[in-house]
Order: structure tokens, then sequence, then C-alpha cells
């Protein structure tokens, strides 16, 4: 069913026209956050509140990097893809020690140190108003909505493949009684920098890939807390641990999100309470609302 | 006598701190609950004193009133639509109930936000102070405004602690914080001290709110950043510690001043967030913390 729903999306620019693959393509990216973002909170039991801290790294370092040294877009979104993996690494030590709210905190703070930091470097980041890149992926929407679906196929596949290795595993079991995990002879240190490695890669690769879409990086498309949060609730809302739950989820709330603009600034009002009504109603989320999946 | 402003500005902004996180670590001890529409509750009750004293023109007086019944309105709101039933929830494991609560006071937050910039205006309002006019304190110009705001906040303060220290139903808000399971034991209904310590809650964020909104101004837009003070100052004097929550209160807000007069108002945040990255670091549990 996957496939054919995947192939039907692929068969979708034959059909549709520009604005609603421009909604789409947005939308295919930001299925990436999610789902990077359940594999850390879903199987290793972190609480990030900061996953634009790890998708503007690779924004911005992509970014810059095409803007400043000059780059080619692939070249770019490698070193974007590699200063959010060494964002991930460095959240990963306070992860080491610290665990619920003081963890969120921590990752909450590194957001508004990195927001700021792009501020007072205005020079080179570009500041509030947002740097602009000289190169885009293309300029048509159809081959732009193509990469993106290409890429999120290709993530998501990616991430459940890991999420049901041995490393998944070791992650659930280290999320729920970390002693138990270690004393059974895992390294749970090795396992948890690697859940964020992974997971801040597959957040920076997605930044980068945003920034070459929209020609610009700013902070209120990929550092701001607000797109934070609604990583976050896209992930809980498609369904925890699974990963492309949070995909269903992240399509879900743009698309509802776009449906919704005629009501003007009530829509995000809206969206907020159709999400925290399936939060506190259906705790597994869309997914969880599948018959198939309710008698497992 | 820059000195001597800082150290009055500070003071005056360093107490309203301490009154606005003080709600927020108190429901954590009792309850254990983070609030993420903390920020939410605090701009309500500035927006309505706003709206019903200068929009509607019955006065600041009424307007503050106006301002704390719908925080307490509020707050109750929060407690029984949206924390309660996710404690009560049997779909969702023991384990993963904070993330929940933290997730949904977000995006209660969120709709506290919209519906505020949509009902009233987006753009950032200021309540009438109760007295205006200003007074020469040590050949500094100050509004008796920021001296009243003081004043109240300490009173509000001391207020919950007479209520904590020296009444049965503190007594009671003290023993669900320290072991809510043989509180239940004894007798006591578990709910309605929640339910109590809500109302608590909506009072303290409610006088905050309208104060903050008399000083600083206040909007929909100021919701996030007002979640977040309190959060990095409750973290920093430590989880459920009201001394703890004081200290850093003061900390926080005398760095912010002395970061606005001496270095650049737009760094106000840095600093204070630099802190609390370090001491989280090297001491987890904060300064005052009982972990």
């Amino acid at each position: 069913m996957l496939a054919g729903i995947l192939v039907l999306l692929a068969l979708l620019p034959l059909g549709a026209n520009g604005y609603i693959l421009g909604v789409l393509t947005t939308a295919f990216y930001f299925a990436v956050f999610a789902m990077s973002w359940d594999l850390l909170f879903g199987y290793a039991g972190e609480v990030n509140f900061g996953p634009t801290f790890l998708i503007g790294l690779g924004a911005y370092g992509a970014g810059m990097a095409n803007a400043l040294l000059h780059a080619p877009v692939p070249l770019a979104i490698l070193i974007g893809a590699a200063a959010a993996v060494a964002g991930g690494v460095a959240l990963a030590i306070p992860a080491l020690r610290l665990s619920g709210p003081y963890l969120g905190l921590i990752t909450l703070v590194a957001v508004l140190l990195l927001q700021q930091a792009i501020v007072i470097f205005a020079g080179v980041t570009g500041g509030e108003i947002g740097l602009s890149v000289p190169d885009v992926l293309s300029i048509d929407s159809g081959p732009n909505y193509e990469y993106a679906l290409a890429f999120m196929a290709a993530s998501g596949l990616v991430l459940t493949v890991i999420a049901r290795s041995s490393l998944g595993m070791i992650l659930q079991a280290a999320g729920q009684d970390r002693i138990a995990a270690a004393a059974l002879g895992f390294n749970v240190t090795k396992h948890k920098i690697m859940a964020f490695a992974v997971s801040a890669l597959f957040s920076g690769l997605a930044g980068a890939f945003l920034v070459f879409y929209l020609g610009t990086a700013s902070v209120s498309a990929v550092v701001d807390i607000a797109i934070g949060v609604r990583v976050i609730i896209a992930a809980v809302l498609g369904g925890r641990r699974t990963i492309i739950g949070g995909a269903i989820g992240a399509i879900f709330l743009i698309v509802a999100g776009e449906l919704l603009r005629p009501i003007g600034q009530l829509s995000t009002f809206v969206v907020a309470l159709i999400a925290l009504t399936v939060i506190v109603l259906f705790p597994d989320g869309l997914l969880g609302l599948l018959p198939a999946r309710r008698g497992s | 006598m820059l000195a001597l402003q800082i150290l009055i500005d500070g003071f005056a902004i360093s107490t309203l701190f301490a009154l606005g996180a003080l709600g927020f670590t108190l429901i954590f001890g009792v309850s254990g609950v983070l609030n993420l529409a903390h920020g939410g509750l605090l701009v309500i009750a500035a927006m309505i004193a706003w709206y019903v004293g200068t929009s509607l023109g019955y006065g600041a007086d009424w307007g503050a009133l106006a301002g704390l019944a719908a925080c307490v309105a509020a707050a109750l709101l929060t407690y029984l639509g949206v924390v309660r039933p996710i404690e009560r929830s049997r779909a969702i494991p023991a384990r993963e109930r904070e993330l929940f609560v933290l997730t949904a006071t977000l995006l209660w937050g969120v709709m506290i936000e919209e519906a505020l910039s949509y009902a009233f205006t987006n753009s950032p309002v200021t309540v009438k102070p109760l007295i205006g006019g200003t007074i020469d304190l040590f050949g500094v110009s100050t509004p008796i405004n920021e001296l009243l705001i003081a004043a109240i906040a300490w009173l509000a303060m001391g207020g919950l602690w007479l209520l904590v220290n020296r009444t049965r139903i503190g007594k009671r808000l003290l023993a669900a914080s320290i072991n809510p399971r043989g509180l239940t034991l004894l007798g006591f209904e578990l709910g309605t001290i929640y339910l109590i310590v809500w109302l608590v809650y909506g009072a303290l964020a409610g006088i905050a709110g309208v104060l903050l909104g008399s000083f600083l101004g206040s909007g929909s837009g100021y919701i996030p950043g007002l979640t977040g003070s309190a959060f990095t100052i409750v973290v920093l004097g430590g989880l459920g510690s009201v001394s703890g929550t004081l200290i850093a209160a003061y900390i926080v807000g005398y760095i912010e001043t002395v970061t606005a007069y001496l270095i650049s108002p737009s760094l106000r945040d840095v600093p204070a967030l630099i802190l609390l990255v370090v001491v989280l670091y090297v001491r987890p549990q904060g300064l005052l913390g009982r972990r």
C-alpha cells in the first residue's frame, strides 16, 4: 500500500498545478524533520525540544557554504549535513547526563543561542533578513517536487531500517531502563551518540535541501522555535515510535494549514486545536486510528 | 548614578520575574506539571486588564481585577481541559505522560496566542499603571508604579508563604508535593488539592501578568519569551524549589538589566542563557534543586 501511495505521489506532477506541488514539497521536507525527531524521542526517549537547532545548522551551513565559499550545491548540502552532525554530537553530550525537562531546556536554549548567533553575526549570516543563496535545486516546481519526494522516501526507508535494527532496539531498551541496558553489556553511550548523529544527519540534510528549494535561509523558516514546535506536534500527531507517523503528521499539518488558509488568522488556532484533541483523546496518533494497528 | 539606576530597575524587574516564575514552580512542585502555556496565562491577564481598563475605559483598578479573574479562569480551564484528561488517560503510559503534558500545554499556549491576537490585537499594549507619576529616589527619577509593582509582588509572595506554611490547606499542598500517595492514604482527595493549587497558580500568574503588562507592556507575541524566561529561571533555581526560584530570578533579572544598560538592549537575554547552559552542565539539578 505504501509503495502504491508513493507511486501515486510521484505521478502527481502530471496532473497537479504548481501551487499544490509547492505545498507538498515543503511538507515532504517537514516530514523528514519529524521522522528524524521521532528516532530521538520515540526510540531513544530523548526529549529534544530543539529540532530546529539541527535543522538550522544544516540549513545555514549549506547556505553559507554556497553563498560565501561558492561551493556547488551537492557539496554545500554535504557541508550543511556535516555541521548538523557536529551539532547533534554536541547535544548528545549533555543528553548523557541530563534527562526529561532538563535536556528539553538545554536543547531549547541551543536553539535560542543559535538564533542570537545568527542575528549577532549578521554580516555573514544575513541576520534577521535572511541569507539568499545564489544557486537553487531547480526553478521548476515539478523537479523540485520529485527531489523532495525521493529524498523523503529514501530518508524514511533508512530511518525505518535503523529504527528496526539492533540499534533501534538497544535505544528503546536504554530509553526505558538505562542501567539494565548497560548491564546487558550494551554500550549505551555509543548508541545514544549514534542516535543523535543519525537524527542530526537527516535533519541537517533536509534543512539544506529546503534552503536550496526556497533559495533563502532565514530564522523564521528554519530556526524559529515555532517551527520546532510544529515538528514535534507532527511527530506526536502522526504516531510516535513509528517513524512513518512523523511523515503522515507533517503532511497532515501542512496540508490542513493550507486548506484552512481561507479562515485567515484563525487557521493556526484550528490546527492547534485539532492536534490537541488528537493528542488528548488518541495518544497513539493518526496511525493509531488505523484498525490494523489497533489489534497489534 | 547609572549603578543606582541599574540597582532600582533591576530590583523591579527581578521581583516581577520571581513572581512570574513562582506559580510555575509551585505547579511543578505539587503536581509535577510543567505548564508550557504559562506565558499565555500571563498575557491573558495583561490583555484583559488592558481591554477592560483602557479600551472599555473602566479604569486601571477594575481592569486589573478583570485581568486577574480572567487569568484564574484560564488556569482552571488549562487544568480541567488539558492537563487532567492526560493525567487520567489510560491510553498514555505513565513514562510518557510528562512529554504529553509538555506537548499539550505547548499547543494550548499556541491556541491562546492565536486567540488573543485574533480577538484583540497583535501589537503590544501597555496596561495603565495603578498610580502614575514619578518620584525622586536618591537622585534617580523612578516611576511610582515601579515601586508599587515591587511592593505588590512581594506582598503576593508573602501571602503565598503564609498560605503554605501557616494554613491547613498549605500543609496539604506541601504534603502533596512530598508524597501524594501518603496523602491519599490519609483520606484526602488529591483532585481537590490539585484544583486548589491551580487556583492559587492562576491568581499568582494573574497578578504577575497585570504588573508585567503595566511595566514592560504585553502582547500575544510576548508569550513564547515569557514562558522561556519562567522555564529558565525555574530550572536555574532548581525545579520545585521556591527559594531557588527567588534567587535565580534576581540573578537573571540583574544580569539582564546590566547587559541592557552596559552592553546592548538587544543582547539582554544572551548572558543568562549561557549561564544556564553552564549551570546545567556543572550542576544539572540547578542551584537549589532537590534531586
